[in-house]
């Protein structure tokens, strides 16, 4: 794999941008215009001068490589812009993804470009330094210990208490739930939060939602707490499950987890990549195929309000990188190690199955983790076809299809799938689980790149 | 089944719920002791059953498939066209930003030019940009023939399944569905007798492009049971590839019941020239019209009609002015107007059209004839007229609304060849101006032909210089962002820098001069770009 040539699509550069405000100017300024001196490096460095309102233009920089404990691009702006990426970053890949002629290839970087990639190679490599020189565990093991007791005994304090909320509302009745409201959840679930439990608090929280969520939602409200009632009991008898499950409640649970597993090198290619954003946190999701291990990761990154999380990966792409699973949950979570080359196009394509095998695939999960929502799964030939006031994902041979998600029904994506089909069938990669299907990248059947569809 | 297991069968899951909404207290749930433990052992066969019908999910049958989109055989946009396509409807509508509009190009502007220029080389819109060119062509009407044209068919497969978008459906000829091919006599004879008034409309205007008279003898078949308003509308479709042959039926439709119909069927038979109806009103005009020899310059005399009589009400004069003006010459107008050009030489001494249009007339004639020849000028596309009777450029009267307005003047302008038009603009330009010249500049062909363009920047320059700010320019400002020929742009560098400040010039005027240039810039140099990636390379 070279690294030449390694440009990404104005898709994939959009997709870093914080918001919408930001995609708008960012497009703005990806045109020649307002730029100057322009370059990128062999080691994946593109910078460049903007000229803005000022009478010095501003100094941007990207490290679109990024590297071992630093994934993803990084960026370096001298305007004053409090959006990360800023728009100048943004403006500047938009050029560099049109190509050489705006971006010349294997340039040197001024001095003050350099300096900032400089400093970054420096970090990167004491960071890695200091992972050889004290391999595992925190200063204070014993104190660590001590830490982790008083908080599992704060979470099953938090979880008898829910459990006793539980076993009173079905004494009283699910009918109850409807009158009570949403006030005596949200009382709960601050008690959750208080127990140290965020993964109580926010199934809490759902609990909540659910009596105002149409038709069918006593059946809905009594799923929702059997399953947290398993939770509870699965957490106040953990010592008692075997080790995967236990690993699995903890996390349920909230409990954070570190990856464990050896790293397992592989060619991941990016499935899908989507956030979620509340108002205090946006959680990204990214979804990867090991071509060689045929494993599917997830990895999760976070921003803080107002900022897009640092880890990005455009759909699409190929990533040559070292990846360590987290115990628990069916070994699907994942965090990156080291990056061996930046992300690379590829006509690689996830192999997928029938709608058939997908349910199947949700249906085996549950065994190791019988909270789980949805499998990551890929659909070969299929069709989106309407369905009344719905949409459902059919097989192009034989008569089974599985119905979209309310959510996923909702997004420009499946019109962008819908136009992608034709009536034709397509390769889908997306979530299935027991609401159904949501659909977050496509490829046509014929040649063509992966199209985002989340 | 597992008959050997001692376990009890599960509950039944609707037991379960029963029990869960009425609440345990009330209803014991199946398999559990009533007392205290209940709550728990419902929610624990809940648990379980909530996986076990999670793990028993299987999927649904399908339902009826839609019918593939039609083909679409156009080549595919080369990459970094795609690549284009995808900031163009990023920058989607909405994000005009008031006062000043800084240094950078504003994409929204340049779509409908990129829609255009994809159209012309004939590439096909990928497939996953559909749903976003479709939602522009909705925010746009402007937008919409181009942008649908480029969409293709597939875009109007896709408008059929979303409501959003019927907007297509209704927008493209047979909405969206196949007109019958030229071999296809009964589904045409079918469609035109059964079909909705919008597909009617359109089987017409695509039978009339191929065939004229097969179009013409559709329309006779069925004229006397279609209501007035429609036969209004199917009239106006025989206005695409009129024809001597039309006459006998435009002559039948003049005696029609409806007044807008008869004065429709005369407009059309008067852009006829060898029509009756243009002969009966060229002896009509001919007769209001003579030429005075008997003072020093040969004087042209006008004698209004006396009355509208009946034959002049069926050829289309309408006999009651406006408010405001006079009876008589509001006939002579409509004469005028309908009488073919060609016969005036002949009748004035064998005079040119300039020589005609020079010569005085007598008693304040002048505005209502030149007006009523201006009509006629642009309703028979007489190239010769609209030169004479838009006069040279320079000439001090072209600078104000005379005789000849400027929506006039602007519509003679169409009716010239582009370099023409090009050309007596920018003589217009260089001789009164920029500040009377935005109309006459949005008939011309884009890009600017070169004396044009220069017309152009050098006024905006002597505009700079005289001092007032750029945005009393804004408008011009905009079409030659748009319009001026990419190659121009090396002719802008001069007018890149920051002028130092004059005394007498508005204050800061000059950096916002070579703001707005460098925005113009900017602009050509994307252009000439955005059409370089248009190029497959071979």
């Amino acid at each position: 794999m070279t690294q030449q040539g390694v440009r990404w699509s104005v898709d994939q550069v959009l997709a870093l941008a914080p918001d919408s405000a930001s995609r708008k100017a960012g497009s703005k300024l990806g045109a020649a215009g307002p730029w100057s001196g322009t370059g990128s490096s062999r080691e994946g460095a593109v910078w460049g001068l903007c000229k803005g309102s000022g009478s010095t233009p501003y100094r941007t920089v990207v490290d679109v490589v990024g590297g071992s404990g630093a994934p993803g691009p990084a960026y370096k702006c001298s305007c004053p812009s409090r959006k990360f990426p800023c728009k100048h970053a943004l403006g500047l890949l938009l050029l560099w993804s049109g190509g050489e002629a705006s971006v010349p290839d294997d340039g040197q970087a001024p001095d003050w470009a350099e300096e900032w990639l400089a400093g970054r190679r420096r970090t990167q490599d004491e960071r890695e330094a200091g992972r050889a020189g004290s391999p595992s565990g925190p200063a204070d093991p014993e104190g660590a210990r001590r830490r982790a007791e008083r908080r599992a005994e704060r979470i099953t304090a938090g979880a008898t208490d829910l459990e006793e909320r539980l076993t009173d509302l079905l004494r009283a009745g699910l009918a109850t739930a409807e009158q009570a409201g949403y006030g005596l959840w949200e009382e709960t679930a601050a008690r959750m939060v208080d127990a140290q439990a965020p993964g109580l608090a926010s199934r809490v929280r759902e609990l909540g939602a659910v009596p105002a969520s149409g038709p069918g939602w006593p059946v809905r409200l009594l799923e929702e707490c059997a399953l947290l009632h398993l939770l509870d009991r699965g957490w106040l008898h953990r010592e008692r499950l075997p080790d995967a499950l236990a690993a699995t409640v903890r996390t349920r649970v909230g409990l954070p987890s570190s990856p464990q597993g050896p790293p397992v090198r592989d060619d991941w290619l990016v499935l899908a990549q989507y956030d979620r954003t509340d108002p205090k946190l946006t959680t990204r999701r990214i979804w990867l195929h090991g071509a060689a291990s045929g494993r599917t990761a997830l990895l999760l990154s976070y921003g803080a309000a107002g900022r897009a999380p640092e880890l990005t990966l455009p759909v699409g792409l190929v990533l040559d990188a070292e990846l360590s699973a987290h115990p628990g949950t069916g070994g699907l979570r994942a965090s990156l190690g080291e990056q061996f080359a930046p992300p690379a196009p590829t006509g690689v394509r996830p192999p997928g199955g029938t709608t058939a095998e997908a349910t199947a695939r949700y249906g085996e999960a549950l065994r190791d983790d019988p909270w789980r929502e949805s499998v990551p799964v890929t659909l070969d030939d299929v069709i989106p076809v309407p369905d009344g006031d719905s949409w459902q994902l059919a097989d192009a041979t034989g008569g089974t299809a599985l119905p979209l998600t309310t959510a996923a029904r909702s997004r420009p994506g499946l019109w962008r799938l819908v136009a992608l089909s034709g009536g034709a069938p397509v390769k889908v990669f997306g979530e299935c689980g027991h609401r159904g299907f949501t659909p977050l990248t496509a490829w046509p059947t014929g040649p063509g790149n992966a199209v985002r569809l989340c | 089944m597992n008959t050997g297991s001692s376990l009890p069968p599960p509950p039944a899951w609707e037991d379960l719920v029963t029990a869960a909404l009425l609440g345990t207290d009330r209803r014991t749930p199946p398999g559990a002791a009533p007392g205290r433990g209940a709550p728990s052992a419902l929610l624990d066969a809940a648990a379980a059953e909530t996986v076990r019908r999670r793990a028993g999910l299987r999927p649904g049958p399908a339902a009826p498939r839609p019918r593939p989109a039609p083909e679409d055989r156009r080549p595919p946009l080369p990459p970094a066209a795609a690549r284009r396509l995808a900031l163009l409807l990023a920058d989607r509508p909405g994000t005009a930003q008031g006062g000043r509009r800084g240094t950078t190009p504003d994409l929204v502007e340049l779509l409908p030019q990129w829609l255009s220029a994809v159209n012309e080389r004939g590439f096909a819109a990928p497939p996953e940009s559909l749903p976003a060119l479709l939602d522009a062509a909705r925010a746009r009407t402007d937008l919409r023939p181009a942008a649908l044209r480029f969409a293709g068919p597939r875009a109007l497969w896709l408008a059929r399944l979303n409501p959003d978008w019927r907007f297509a459906l209704r927008a493209s000829p047979g909405g969206g569905t196949a007109l019958p091919g030229p071999q296809e006599a009964g589904r045409i004879e079918q469609l035109w007798q059964e079909g909705l008034f919008a597909e009617r409309v359109s089987l017409l205007a695509a039978v009339r492009a191929r065939d004229p008279d097969a179009a013409r003898e559709l329309l006779e078949a069925t004229w006397p049971t279609e209501r007035a308003e429609d036969r209004l509308m199917f009239l106006d479709s025989l206005r695409a590839g009129l024809g001597p042959r039309d006459e006998p039926f435009l002559e039948q439709a003049l005696a029609d019941r409806s007044r807008n119909v008869r004065a429709t069927a005369a407009e059309l038979l008067s852009a006829l020239p060898q029509s009756a109806l243009a002969a009966r009103m060229a002896v009509r005009a001919g007769a209001c019209v003579a030429v005075d020899h008997t003072r020093d310059t040969p004087t042209l005399l006008v004698e209004a009609p006396h009355e509208c009589d009946a034959a002049m009400e069926r050829d289309g004069v309408s006999p009651n002015p406006p408010s405001g003006r006079g009876e008589r010459s509001w006939w002579l107008g409509q004469l005028v107007e309908a009488a073919p050009l060609a016969g005036w030489p002949a009748r004035l001494g064998g005079r040119t059209p300039e020589q005609i249009v020079a010569m005085p007339v007598a008693d304040d004639w002048l505005g209502e004839l030149h007006a009523a020849w201006c009509r006629a000028a642009v309703r028979q596309r007489d190239p010769d007229w609209s030169r004479a009777l838009l006069g040279p450029p320079s000439a001090p009267g072209a600078g104000g609304p005379g005789a000849v307005s400027l929506a006039e003047r602007a519509k003679l302008l169409g009716t010239l060849t582009a370099p023409v038009r090009a050309e007596w603009v920018a003589g217009f330009i260089a001789a009164h101006g920029l500040s009377e010249a935005f109309q006459l500049l949005g008939v011309c062909s884009v890009p600017w032909a070169a004396p044009l363009g220069r017309a152009v920047v050098d006024a905006l320059n002597i505009a700079r210089d005289a001092g007032s700010y750029p945005w009393s320019f804004s408008g011009v400002m905009g079409l030659a962002e748009r319009c001026l020929d990419p190659s121009e742009a090396v002719r802008l560098d001069a007018l890149l820098a920051v002028p130092d400040e004059q005394e007498d010039a508005s204050p800061g005027a000059g950096g916002y001069w070579a703001e707005a240039f460098q925005r113009l810039c900017r602009t050509l140099r994307l252009r000439a770009a955005m059409t370089a990636e248009l190029e497959v390379p071979a």
